[in-house]
């Protein structure tokens, strides 16, 4: 995991090119600016966190409480593949469940964490907006279209290969 | 004339001014409609929904805290409908926490509980899931059990808008939502100043003071330890509330007994201590006045505030005084001079500060608030944690007789008194500096424009025929505003007193916690306050340079104020401190 | 910047050039290549279809034809879509290697490539679009352009009366006359609540203030719903319009548009048109040459389904933990940093520019009494032409079902349909012949919504799926009010515990009376209708609820906990297709043998269920 993690310069050096010459420093930026680091990193690391107290001038629990009101900004870094099973209705009549439970079991961890070796994240998603191909799943944002259980287990084998 | 509107509560007809609330109105008709998020000039949100009512016309239930009164509104507050969705939103605050009242630090002081009293409700009607939440510690301080939070939010909004703070905030969403530091972190080790103002906010047992009762108490039946009470001025004008005393009752004779009861070898009072303060901050006032140094000069008396400006303007702490607080001066003064004047090993005295305020708890334990290896302050406990030792000890607090501090430290003056609350400290420091500055002795000491509840008290006074331009602030988020101007360059004070709880220590972290509903009805500051300002009224000394026991020990042991044995004894230092400590 | 005489210089010429698009006997040697290009085929690689297309056609160095880009044409079922005109011939499910053979068979030897043409669904080829089932009922308003287009051709929006709405207005209505327009027309707002759109922007107008918004709501949430999302892929430009008209109306310069992250595509979309209205001088300063100033930004959203509730989503704008706001005041009056704010969702800003032009009265003349105009649903489930529909108002569930959806896949029975999401209801057949509109919705326990449309069969449980939504709304509650924070997760626990074959029969009392209070103590919409799935799943199945409470059976099978998946001797003809499809292995026999299933490994996954051939498996 530690690897994926990325050094403070690094992070100072995004914030200072794409956040604090871009946006001016109000409040209201925050979600704009939350979303690019999610984007840049993967994660919102804490030393951005602080930068970006001092930069809007608010305090750091409060821009915790937003970053962990949204389900798309992660405090941790997410796997090498990231496995999006789609838990939209149309998706969850179609049978997204058995692809989310079987891909819980095959990777013995739970929706919203990351294997042990940093590999893989499994995430639920609310509708991908493939509800034509239902029921999906996605890896690192690639659509997987009326999967079944088996094409699943098929996408892993090859994934696991390449590791 | 304020513009009036007419409405219609559970069918009484009720004339209000404009932009009162429904939940105003109806207690001016006398009828109370239950509350838990709601507290006064602090939260009004309307999330807990306890307080609905149903208004003929709209849609659902309103939240009577914020719903305003309007020209022919018709009010119910109580319908079966109305309490059987009230006592549904009651059961499920239930299902989601502790059922441990029996060992909990605020039961029979506690809002929840109340009102799962008033509902009469005798069983838990739903089970489920409950996160459980580990116990934050390890400040010194303040104990934060977020299993215990009913998320009522008080908390945050007293941190966020009333003290400017933000150390806690909202985190998570939906069931999983919880009050929460940056990463959960300890309060310790983030922005908190550890106040306790939102203890004061909190209507459960989420958020208390970090007792230390039980060590005080092993101290006490230990025969080979020396232990000293000393009471700061605050607490006298808080203490009888938890035995039922109206709120402003001062009961400092009855406190006095109570200590000597629970087996405390001396009891001494604070004000003494804030006597010193004043002789060394008036003394080193004039000197920096005079010669134009580091002015305006800040009083550091209140150690939450001195945690915030370490914190947040570190640049700005040469400005501060360089005095311990009150209760820090007389530890070192009990260790040193009254030790060797009683020949008590001062390695076995055990000195407990009595305070309305839980950043002592962390000032006393800050590592340079000791002389020669002796720390000036062993252990403080808080109004609050009295009042427990008392009941424990079986004493009925209310027959008890008046007694008298201990001498030789005993006497006191008024100007020591309104140490506690805001504004106190000034006044307390003019009157001595002004005759300092003067060499006379002056009888003009009442410095009305410092006093009063206002967040921040600017004046102009007249000293030794020099103006001085002088603020009293309260409240961090006040202080804030404070420090901004003397940044910006618009700030020409040339004191500036400022206290973390807003009000002052009567109002501090660890003072009697008020309910909302109380909180609401009366003006608690003002009655504590006016305790406060009467036992200076009658006081026979009202200036510190006064006091015939602090003139004494100058004389035999200290020698002149600020001079070398003073600084060792009663003057300490500040340094930046990381506003958060939590990054690798 | 460009003038009024050049817009319409423009208009005028693309509009010649793009008849060809409309009209299938236009007067054209062109043929253009229309690549379906919204989120469901993109996912089916259609930007590597087009890429084909157009190589193909530069090497074979064919003149005439060009190869376009557009939004969803609605049968997402079918994708990736490929038409042709001026012909109108419809390509589905095609694949990046069919390319070559359509443009050597179809453009190239003027032949139709007969095995993808798209078949209806009694088996039937279709050549053109209009033949199709799944089109003869609908009527195009809000997705008019959608798949007729380039979204990201401002030339191409103009050509079909683009921006003429907003001229139309500027140059020729008060502000009051836009208003009364919109109110005439009797659209309402499609995000699902139905307020009357034209009052809402009255309301807006009258309020006071220097400083005034408008925005649009595009934090399309419920799951299963994606008409926001087609409109703003297939026709980004006909909201920047609608949104610039809101503005002139209510006296607003300032919009803000808040669509998912999650949408990319339309993200992307949006920031083009945005780019390009700006360099045409249609977003700016002195728009068409009259004293109106308009400009657009985009914010985007993080992922939490309240932020559609329209105060919510102000406090999401705002930088905030969207949790939405105490009303009133309502936005009208203290909205975007308090000032007065429209806010209208997608669908609503996409009518607006057709009632603008071609008048309240034929937008009235669409529909029921109350219910004005047109509905987008997104139709899924178990349902044959899963996509994208518009029908006017008053159009029956059985006639979306049947006719436009092609019915229920695999001849099963239908059940239920779900509208609303997660704030809606359950309706079953009864209740087939139902028209939709706002009124009729609620009257039978379900609402509009923003208009996801979910077809069941007879192999769903209504517990589990009252479960379903209720996981929902446990994980997207904001977590300020009691009862939505708390209630809605006990309420979870009952159903979890229904499913599971723990419950009692006193749970559904209890899940009765959290459902009563939450709906009427929750502060906001999403908390108020949490319940609505579960009140409307036990009105029309309360005997599967007491089956699974009482009984511990789930006569779908679907809840594990207490259902058996076992094969029947007398049908099983020993072929193994069982066996082999189980992922767990846990299907024992050899050979001819009937096959027997281990109940301690089986997983029930249902695998075997539908690979049966013989339905031996129950």
């Amino acid at each position: 995991m530690e690897e994926t993690k990325c050094s403070q310069e690094k992070q100072l050096k995004f914030l200072e090119e794409k956040i604090f010459n871009v946006y001016k420093p109000e409040k209201d930026n925050l979600i704009q600016i939350l979303n690019e680091v999610q984007e840049h990193f993967g994660y919102i690391p804490k030393y951005t966190q602080s930068k970006l107290s001092e930069f809007l001038k608010m305090p750091m629990a409060e821009i915790y409480g937003v970053i962990t009101f949204y389900s798309r900004f992660t405090l941790e870094p997410k796997g090498k593949y990231t496995i999006s099973v789609c838990l939209g209705t149309a998706c969850f009549v179609k049978g997204s469940q058995k692809i989310l439970d079987r891909l819980k079991e095959r990777l013995k961890i739970e929706a919203g964490q990351t294997t042990e070796d940093g590999m893989f994240s499994i995430d639920e998603t609310r509708c991908v907006g493939a509800c034509g191909l239902a029921p999906v799943f996605t890896v690192n944002g690639e659509v997987y279209g009326k999967a079944t259980v088996q094409k699943l287990d098929q996408v892993l084998d090859e994934l696991e290969k390449n590791i | 004339m304020e513009e009036k509107v007419t409405l219609t509560i559970d069918g009484q007809e009720v004339k209000v001014n404009k932009n009162t609330t429904v939940l105003q109105a109806a207690k001016q008709v006398g009828i109370d409609i239950p509350t838990l998020c709601f507290l006064k000039e602090i939260n009004a949100a309307g999330d807990c929904r306890m307080c609905i009512v149903e208004i003929e016309g709209r849609r659902g239930y309103s939240p009577s805290c914020i719903t305003v009164a309007e020209e022919g509104m018709v009010v119910h507050t109580n319908t079966p409908a109305v309490v059987d969705a009230r006592r549904t939103i009651l059961d499920l605050i239930l299902s989601n926490h502790p059922q441990d009242c029996l060992t909990c630090i605020r039961s029979g002081n506690c809002e929840l509980q109340a009102l799962a009293n008033k509902y009469n409700i005798s069983k838990i009607k739903y089970e489920g899931e409950r996160i459980e939440y580990e116990k934050d510690d390890k400040s010194p301080s303040i104990v934060r059990d977020t299993n215990k939070c009913i998320l009522c939010r008080r908390c945050i909004s007293t941190c966020k808008n009333v003290q400017g703070i933000g150390a806690i905030d909202c985190a998570n969403r939906g069931f999983e939502s919880c009050v929460s530091t940056v990463g959960n972190n300890s309060l310790n080790d983030v922005n908190c100043t550890l106040c306790g103002q939102c203890i004061q906010a909190c209507p459960t047992g989420a958020l208390h003071e970090k007792e230390e009762i039980d060590d005080v108490w092993k101290k006490i039946k230990d025969p080979d330890t020396f232990v000293i009470a000393q009471t700061a001025p605050a607490v006298r004008a808080g203490l009888g509330e938890e035995f039922g005393y109206p709120i402003g009752t001062s009961v400092t004779g009855k406190m006095v007994t109570a200590l000597k009861r629970l087996g405390f070898d001396k009891v001494f009072d604070t004000n003494t201590g804030a006597d010193f303060t004043i002789m060394e901050e008036a003394t080193e006032f004039v000197k920096r006045f005079k010669e134009n140094d580091n002015l305006p000069m800040i009083t550091s008396c209140s150690p939450g505030w001195v945690r915030f400006i370490e914190a947040n303007y570190p640049d700005l702490l040469p400005h501060l005084s360089s005095c311990k607080s009150p209760h820090q001066m007389f530890g070192a003064i009990l260790k040193s001079y009254y030790a060797e004047k009683e020949n008590i090993d001062p390695k076995k005295m055990y000195v407990v500060s009595v305070m309305p305020c839980v950043a002592k708890k962390f000032e006393k334990s800050r590592p340079e608030m000791e002389v020669d290896g002796l720390r000036d302050v062993d252990a403080v406990i808080t109004t609050r944690e009295l009042a427990r030792m008392i009941k424990q000890g079986n004493i009925e607090f209310t027959d008890l007789e008046d007694s008298e501090f201990d001498d030789p430290m005993g006497e006191a003056t008024g100007a020591g008194a309104i140490f506690g609350t805001t504004g106190g400290v000034m006044e307390a420091a003019l009157r001595t500096a002004q005759d300092i500055l003067t060499g006379e002795n002056l009888e003009k000491i009442d410095f009305e424009a410092v006093r009063g509840g206002a967040g921040i008290k600017r004046a102009t006074v007249n000293i030794a025929g020099k103006e001085l331009k002088i603020v009293a602030a309260s409240g961090l988020s006040n202080a804030r505003k404070i420090l901004d101007e003397i940044n910006s360059g618009k700030a020409d004070y040339q004191f500036i007193e400022i206290m973390a709880c807003p009000g002052g220590c009567i109002m501090g972290g660890g003072q009697p916690i008020k309910s909302s509903k109380i909180r609401s009805e009366v003006d608690v500051r003002e009655l504590r306050a006016k305790a406060l300002y009467t036992i200076d009224e009658k006081s026979t000394i009202r200036k510190s340079h006064e006091n015939p026991a602090l003139k004494k020990i100058y004389k035999d042991y200290i020698g002149e104020p600020g001079g070398e044995l003073a600084e060792k004894l009663l003057h300490t230092e500040y340094a930046e401190r990381k506003k958060y400590n939590i990054l690798d | 910047m460009k003038t009024i005489e050049e817009i319409h210089e423009i208009r005028k010429n693309k509009r010649k050039e793009l008849d060809l698009r409309v009209n299938t006997s236009a007067d054209t040697r062109e043929k253009h290549i229309l690549v379906c290009h919204g989120t469901g085929c993109t996912s089916s690689k259609s930007e590597k279809i087009l890429e084909n297309f157009k190589t193909i056609i530069k090497e074979k160095g064919i003149e005439n034809v060009r190869v376009i880009k557009t939004g969803c044409f609605g049968l997402c079922a079918k994708g990736p879509i490929v038409i042709i005109r001026p012909e109108d011939t419809f390509y589905a499910m095609v694949t990046p290697d069919d390319c070559e053979e359509i443009i050597q068979t179809h453009i190239v030897e003027g032949k139709r490539v007969e095995r993808l043409l798209c078949k209806d669904i009694d088996g039937s080829k279709v050549n053109s679009l209009d033949e199709l089932n799944f089109y003869k009922k609908q009527k195009r308003i809000a997705l008019k352009n959608c798949g007729v287009i380039n979204p990201e051709d401002i030339d191409e929006y103009l050509a079909f009366d683009g921006y003429s709405a907003l001229e139309k207005v500027l140059t020729q209505m008060s502000r009051d006359d836009v208003i009364k327009t919109i109110s005439d027309s009797g659209l309402r707002g499609r995000g699902g609540a139905g307020f009357p759109t034209g009052k809402k922007w009255e309301l807006t107008k009258v309020v006071e203030g220097k400083q005034k918004y408008v925005v649009c709501n595009a934090d399309e949430g419920d799951p299963g719903a994606f008409m926001d999302r087609s409109i703003l892929e297939g026709d980004p430009h006909c909201v920047l319009e609608a949104m610039a008209i809101a503005g002139y109306a209510i006296g607003a310069n300032k919009g803000y548009i808040y669509v998912r992250a999650e949408y990319p595509i339309a993200v992307k979309r949006l920031k083009i048109a945005i780019e390009q209205a700006r360099d045409y001088g249609l977003l700016g300063t002195k728009i068409f040459d009259r004293d109106f100033d308009f400009d657009i930004e985009i914010r985007l959203g993080a992922g939490a389904f309240v932020c559609g509730e329209e105060t919510a989503l102000l406090e999401s704008i705002e930088g905030k933990r969207g949790q939405p706001r105490l009303k009133p005041p309502y936005p009208a009056q203290a909205g975007l940093w308090g000032k007065p704010t429209l806010i209208n969702n997608v669908e609503t800003y996409a009518n607006i520019t057709k009632i603008i032009l071609n008048g309240a009265e034929w937008y009235s003349s669409i529909g029921t009494e109350k219910s004005k105009g047109t509905k987008v649903f997104a139709l899924g489930g178990n349902v044959n032409n899963i996509g994208l529909v518009e029908v006017p108002m008053g159009t029956t569930l059985r006639e979306i079902v049947f006719d436009i959806g092609g019915g229920l896949p695999n001849n099963r029975e239908f059940k239920a349909a779900q509208t609303g999401g997660p704030s809606g209801g359950c309706i079953p057949k009864e209740h087939l012949d139902t028209p939709i509109d706002y009124e009729s919705l609620k009257e039978i326990g379900s609402m509009m919504g923003s208009g996801g449309m979910i077809i069941m069969d007879d192999t769903k449980c209504m517990v589990n799926l009252a479960r379903f939504y209720l996981e929902f709304t446990v994980s997207e509650s904001c977590g300020k009010c009691t009862p939505c924070r708390i209630g809605t997760k006990r309420m979870l626990e009952i159903l979890e515990k229904l499913c599971a074959g723990k419950g009692e029969e006193e749970d559904l009392e209890k899940l009765e009376e959290l459902a009563k209070n939450i709906q009427s103590a929750s502060v906001c919409g999403l908390g108020q209708c949490a319940p609505n799935p579960v009140i409307s799943t036990m009105k029309y199945f309360r005997e599967e609820f007491e089956e699974h409470a009482i009984k511990k059976e789930c006569r779908t099978k679907e809840c594990k906990a207490i259902s058996k998946i076992t094969v029947d001797p007398e049908l099983c003809k020993g072929c193994g297709l069982c066996q082999r499809n189980c992922p767990v292995n846990a299907i024992k026999g050899e050979g001819r043998d009937k096959r027997v299933i281990d109940q301690d490994k089986c997983i029930k996954c249902g695998t075997c269920l539908s690979s049966c051939p013989f339905k031996a498996i129950k």
